[in-house]
């Protein structure tokens, strides 16, 4: 809030104080997220500033040791697998639902965003109980399937945004020139809607990736992924080496958030 | 340009007759529905595939889950004989003989398949204290020999205490309302009328309420925090907005685990929390934040001050400045002009953005259990710790049953009076 040409006092402390207030709140938001970074540079074994030196000890530790190095492997298979068949499965249903005709689209929707309002331990313990019953529990399979239901509400509602700047009258153009449906979407709608997909895509590769709960109960020993592995470590002891995974992962989600959303505004922006 | 529909045409068309270009008209007509009908069926085998795999991954396993909070056949099945003979049983005194000799030899068959201390555990479930006492009757009957079974089993003063049996005629029925009753800490007493738990066994309620509490602290906390950002946001300059807002997005991209793992490091005993209070001279002595109350509330806060933050700050940035310049060359007081012009028009956006933080509220479990002592643990960590350290399924699924309502409901509201659209999640 800017002052007025004129401000009477009463003006500049109102503005005062809400630029002081909303100076506190952001040094709130950004110090928590900010502080594990300089502490995975430390070379000491606390968490204590002033750092006693500046090394990459921990970070050798994270990307060197058998332990992490699998996790790794292990975080980034689910994740792809979920982003795959997400981004897939989401942009067909976004697809489906931008068609007025479609019955039921108002339960539909609900529907699809449910798993990100259901708590999520009881989509994990249910998942753990359903699929200890069909030969799921312990697969990477079981994971993935289970983090696509927590990862394509994200695609489905990004690519519907993406899709309300679409012009449908191209499809029919499309169809009119001869071409079949699978062509038209693959020739017209697809690179027009592309970057929505792929933000769709990044949320969910990033939903999967930072996702722990359903993993703490579906993964097997040496399924445990990235998360799961920081949060056995916070549970049992506060080692730098968590700084340093943890400042990876905000990393990885950050950069893929950020080309996500820029994506994301210019496929609204086209012109329909 | 509006089309007509197809039934309107062939009105007029009837009404003349037969003709050529009448079953022209129909054919038309029909060709368009087909079309219509063949439209849908693209768009639902659009949507079919990802609508099975949430089934299959989502919708089943939750009403399975539940299903467990409400049937439970364990008893019923480990007990066949004991049911039969209790059927007769008026619920009140000891059973006759017939029922000790039947259980003696459902005992007996359990042992002999194996399932004996499953039984134990599921009647330990109902009846705290029943799993030794099964076992060691178990145990006793198979080193009987010549020893009447009856007298084995009359031998345990366990099944002559006044609970016992109501509590096996109770299990014996497999659809149960027992374990919902318990999550409330409710009973059915002897007269068949529902009561409370004695004090001593009462916990779960205190649970409830504890998450109540800790969301609705969250609430109000990121609400207080979030408004006068949203409000300075929506109203600087396009530059420092964008730059004020990737302040936001940033800890909102960040992982609820990471920021977690960044708040324990924050609230150490030597942590900078605690430099901070002891440099502002606000406390004497280095506070124990960790595994408190009071740590669990600002670690939830953070996290969750940009979900309450969105969408408020949507709402804000469509209003436009010259209403509220408006007001006051009206002669509002600068309050008034905010009660009166700007509040009512946010409301819907502090509603969304409170109601969608309390609603997540509810459900957490990492947080609190990194950052939270044992008596700050929510109703989602209980929910765990049945699955993961009591094996006690269907008292978890009570609990997820109980607060899937609460969260349901909360989210039917938002749908039916915010809308989805208000939802922001990503």
């Amino acid at each position: 809030m800017m002052l007025s040409p004129y401000p009477t006092t009463g003006e500049r402390i109102r503005i005062g104080l809400l630029w002081l207030w909303c100076g506190l709140v952001i040094l709130f938001l950004l110090v928590p997220i900010l502080i594990p970074v300089p502490l995975s540079f430390n070379s000491g074994s606390f968490f204590i500033f002033p750092l006693e030196g500046i090394s990459t000890r921990w970070y050798e530790v994270v990307l060197g040791t058998q332990r992490w190095q699998s996790a790794i492997g292990n975080s980034l298979l689910v994740a792809f697998g979920t982003t795959l068949i997400a981004t897939i499965l989401g942009t067909m249903t976004a697809i489906a639902l931008a068609d007025e005709k479609f019955p039921g689209r108002r339960i539909v929707m609900p529907l699809l965003l449910s798993p990100l309002i259901v708590p999520v331990v009881i989509t994990a313990v249910g998942s753990y109980l359903f699929y200890a019953r069909v030969g799921l529990a312990s697969t990477y399979a079981g994971i993935i399937l289970a983090h696509t239901a927590l990862a394509s509400p994200f695609v489905v509602v990004t690519v519907a945004a993406s899709l309300t700047g679409f012009d449908r009258n191209l499809m029919r153009a499309a169809a009119i020139s001869g071409a079949k449906p699978v062509r038209s979407f693959f020739k017209v709608m697809l690179p027009l809607i592309l970057p929505g997909v792929l933000s769709g895509a990044a949320f969910a590769f990033v939903t999967s990736f930072d996702e722990v709960v359903v993993v703490q109960f579906l993964a097997s020993a040496n399924q445990r992924t990235m998360p799961l592995e920081m949060f056995i470590g916070l549970r049992e002891k506060l080692s730098p080496a968590i700084t340093a995974a943890a400042t990876l992962m905000m990393g990885l989600s950050i950069v893929l958030l950020v080309v996500a959303n820029i994506l994301a505004r210019r496929g609204q922006k086209r012109p329909g | 340009m509006t089309a007509i529909p197809p039934s309107e045409l062939d009105r007029p068309a009837l009404a003349r007759g037969r003709s050529a270009a009448d079953a022209d008209l129909r054919s038309v007509s029909a060709a368009i529905r087909r079309a219509e009908f063949g439209d849908r069926l693209r768009s639902l085998a659009l949507a079919g595939p990802l609508l099975v795999l949430l089934a299959l991954s989502f919708g089943i396993p939750i009403v399975l889950l539940l299903s467990r909070a409400v049937y439970d056949p364990t008893i019923a099945s480990a007990l066949p004989q004991t049911s039969q003979a209790l059927s007769g049983w008026s619920g009140s005194g000891l059973p006759d003989d017939a029922a000790f000799l039947a259980l003696a030899a459902d005992l007996r068959d359990n042992q002999a398949k194996g399932t004996a201390y499953e039984l134990a555990k599921s009647l330990n479930a109902r009846l705290p204290g029943a799993r030794s006492q099964v076992l060691k009757t178990v145990r006793q009957l198979e080193s009987a020999g010549d020893k009447p079974p009856l007298e084995v089993v009359k031998s345990v003063p366990f099944w002559s205490q006044p609970g016992t049996w109501p509590a096996i005629a109770n299990g014996t029925h497999a659809v149960t309302s027992f374990y919902l009753l318990s999550a409330l800490d409710l009973r059915w007493n002897a007269d068949g009328s529902i009561e409370r738990v004695p004090p001593e066994q009462a916990i779960f309620l205190q649970v409830f309420m504890r998450t109540f509490f800790v969301a609705a602290a969250v609430t109000l906390a990121t609400l207080m925090l979030a408004f006068p950002l949203a409000y300075l946001i929506a109203s600087a300059p396009k530059g420092l907005a964008a730059i004020l807002i990737v302040a936001v997005l940033l800890p909102f991209w960040t992982s609820i685990l990471v920021r977690t793992a960044a708040w324990t490091v924050l609230l150490q005993k030597f942590g900078l929390v605690n430099d901070l209070l002891l440099w502002l001279g606000v406390v004497d002595d280095r506070l124990d934040l960790m595994y408190s109350r009071i740590g669990l509330i600002i670690a939830m806060t953070h996290i969750q001050l940009p979900f309450t933050l969105l969408p408020i700050y949507s709402v804000m940035r469509t209003i436009p400045p010259s209403q509220m310049k408006a007001a006051y060359s009206l002669g509002g007081r600068p309050f008034t002009a905010f009660r009166r012009i700007y509040l009512p028009q946010v409301f819907p956006g502090v509603m969304a953005g409170c109601l969608l933080t309390f609603i997540l509220c509810l459900g957490y479990y990492i947080t609190p259990a990194l950052i939270g002592g044992a008596s700050d643990q929510l109703i989602s960590n209980f929910i765990a710790n049945y699955v993961n350290v009591e094996l006690n399924w269907e008292m978890a699924a009570a609990l997820s049953f109980i607060l899937l309502v609460f969260t349901l409901a909360l989210f039917g509201i938002f749908a039916r009076i915010l809308g989805l659209d208000r939802l922001k999640l990503v």
